[in-house]
């Protein structure tokens, strides 16, 4: 009886945190809300107006990252599918090891490589391309357990057709993970909508709209980060940001349960 | 059989994405350390003997920071761990089967809430009200308590992971000897998953301790080492967050040093975790 009235507190107050901190962002930011809060530029260092310039880098930001991420996650995954496990043993510890490494150590790595070492400077570039290989431990995981799910003899027709593993791939084993490979795309915009730690030295705090993909821009995570700490008086726009930013990640999984429960339900082993 | 010419250049190009990928870890450690290296060989052993965090002076005394990213990595575990124990049971064998979906979608919502969202939520509510108790607020404790709630739900959804994976036989078994629910789990399920959940734990410590964001905003950020759970701390990684923007030459090979040493324990941890995970297959515990 203890155990099960414990557990029941546990869970009471998992559930009570969750609602608190989404009941305090949103009464806060629908308080005073207007649609021009999308629509303008921030002013006075974000006290005022809206987040137009930083949606616009958030948005190219996962560009560059999915641009990355994709071609050289799916061609990881589809690596580690067709060779034994035994002689990729140094490519998954890379992907475990990578799947570790804690966000600001990301941060100072994409600043000495492609800020420094690339000369990118501080720019949307190398902050997608930093958080291309942060993401990307996850979108492997996630695609390799979609191959491995191809049931084996799909891959024995192909092979008694006399298909080439070229033609296997893109006609039968991508089409049979795109679920998955979808999930792992959706993931990743996830784990890249919420990272701050590895933007703050590679993409940089410049809160214009950005010229060109070498222009330095702010993401929304760290413009919550910059008004909650460095700007006096910016709570309220900061507010408004964790706002949107809640909704943004709440609708990336609401999208990833839906596709789960409807898209090919059975062939994504989550 | 011959392969395709086709196939051996589909093969070579996968293996060179593979590489990339191995190249890139390398290329990680390497360019830590190489950045390091500079304080390594002038400062050597200034890490450990000066007495203060003065980086302009180049007295770099670590220790403190070291110690604050461990207590609070390890308070928070310590905390989080019978909560997480807890709402693991409830959702695997407590909840009514109806709501046991919406439970764990809720779940993973919140495992996928940003860290920079709890770190403003903390500075906005959690610090206010521990400085009704004792000023300054931002304190170990209020990043003991953020980080707690942060890894909440990561070593929830592990331990989750574990029991699911235990033995449906054993369960049945226990049901029919006409075991109640909190003998099973205290005598058969927890003696059984031990091992297991020590992987779990493993990957949370080393989320804790490389937790930036959340832990930068409420602990303070005083480089000293804390009197009282109520005294502000620096940790490594706000360490790095907060001086890299502005700093120079040594400063700045130092902060590289610290980030290297971060990244040296967490991929071990990491890897710890893997291998004991690995073992434990290998032993059929699974």
């Amino acid at each position: 009886m203890k155990t099960k009235l414990s557990s029941y507190l546990a869970a009471f107050f998992l559930f009570l945190i969750i609602y608190l901190i989404f009941k305090d962002i949103l009464e806060n930011s629908f308080a005073n809300f207007s649609w021009s809060f999308f629509t303008e530029s921030p002013t006075h260092a974000g006290r005022q107006g809206g987040i137009l310039p930083i949606l616009y880098s958030t948005f190219l930001i996962l560009l560059i990252c999915l641009t990355t991420v994709i071609p050289l996650g799916l061609g990881t995954a589809l690596y580690l599918y067709y060779s034994n496990s035994k002689s990729t043993v140094w490519l998954q510890n890379s992907i475990e090891i990578l799947s570790g490494v804690p966000s600001i150590v990301f941060g100072l790595f994409g600043n000495a490589l492609f800020c420094i070492y690339f000369s990118l400077g501080f720019s949307i570039l190398s902050g997608g391309l930093t958080l291309a290989l942060m993401s990307l431990p996850l979108f492997v995981n996630t695609v390799s357990k979609g191959l491995e799910a191809t049931p084996s003899n799909f891959l024995k027709v192909s092979q008694s057709l006399g298909l080439s593993k070229f033609t296997t791939s893109i006609n039968v084993l991508i089409p049979f993970a795109l679920p998955s490979i979808v999930v792992g795309i959706i993931l990743s915009v996830g784990r890249s909508l919420a990272e701050t730690a590895a933007l703050i030295f590679t993409s940089g705090y410049v809160d214009r709209m950005p010229e060109s993909l070498l222009d330095s821009g702010r993401a929304l995570s760290l413009h919550i980060y910059d008004l909650a700490m460095n700007v006096p008086g910016g709570n309220q726009n900061a507010y408004k940001s964790a706002a949107v930013l809640i909704l943004l990640i709440f609708s990336v999984n609401a999208l990833i349960n839906l596709i789960l429960k409807h898209w090919y339900k059975s062939r994504i082993p989550l | 059989m011959c392969p395709l010419t086709k196939d051996i250049f589909y093969q070579r190009a996968l293996k060179i994405l593979g590489s990339l990928v191995i190249l890139t870890v390398f290329a990680i450690f390497a360019f830590l350390f190489k950045e390091s290296i500079y304080a390594l060989k002038t400062h050597g052993t200034v890490f450990f003997t000066s007495a203060t965090w003065h980086p302009t002076e180049n007295k770099f005394f670590i220790l403190p920071i070291v110690l604050g990213s461990f207590f609070i990595a390890f308070g928070a575990l310590l905390l989080s761990l019978p909560l997480s124990l807890f709402a693991a049971l409830f959702t695997c064998f407590f909840c009514p089967k109806k709501i046991k979906w919406w439970a764990q979608r809720i779940i993973e919502l919140y495992a996928g809430i940003p860290s920079v969202i709890f770190g403003f939520w903390g500075l906005m509510k959690l610090v206010p009200w521990l400085y009704e108790f004792s000023a300054p607020g931002q304190s170990l404790l209020a990043g003991i308590l953020i980080l707690c709630l942060m890894i909440f739900p990561i070593l929830t959804l592990s331990l989750m992971a574990s029991f699911e994976m235990s033995s449906r036989e054993v369960y049945l078994c226990a049901e029919s000897l006409g075991l109640s629910k909190s003998t099973y789990i205290w005598k058969i399920l927890i003696p059984s998953v031990k091992k297991q959940s020590l992987a779990a734990i493993l990957l949370a410590l080393g989320r804790a301790l490389g937790e930036t964001m959340a832990v930068l905003m409420v602990c303070g950020n005083i480089p000293s080492i804390p009197k009282s759970i109520f005294a502000p701390v620096r940790t490594l990684t706000s360490n790095i967050a907060l001086e890299m923007s502005y700093a120079m030459d040594s400063h700045r090979s130092a902060l590289f040093l610290s980030g290297f040493i971060l990244l040296l324990t967490v991929s071990f941890i990491f890897l710890a975790s893997k291998q004991s995970s690995i073992i434990l297959r290998k032993k059929g515990a699974l």
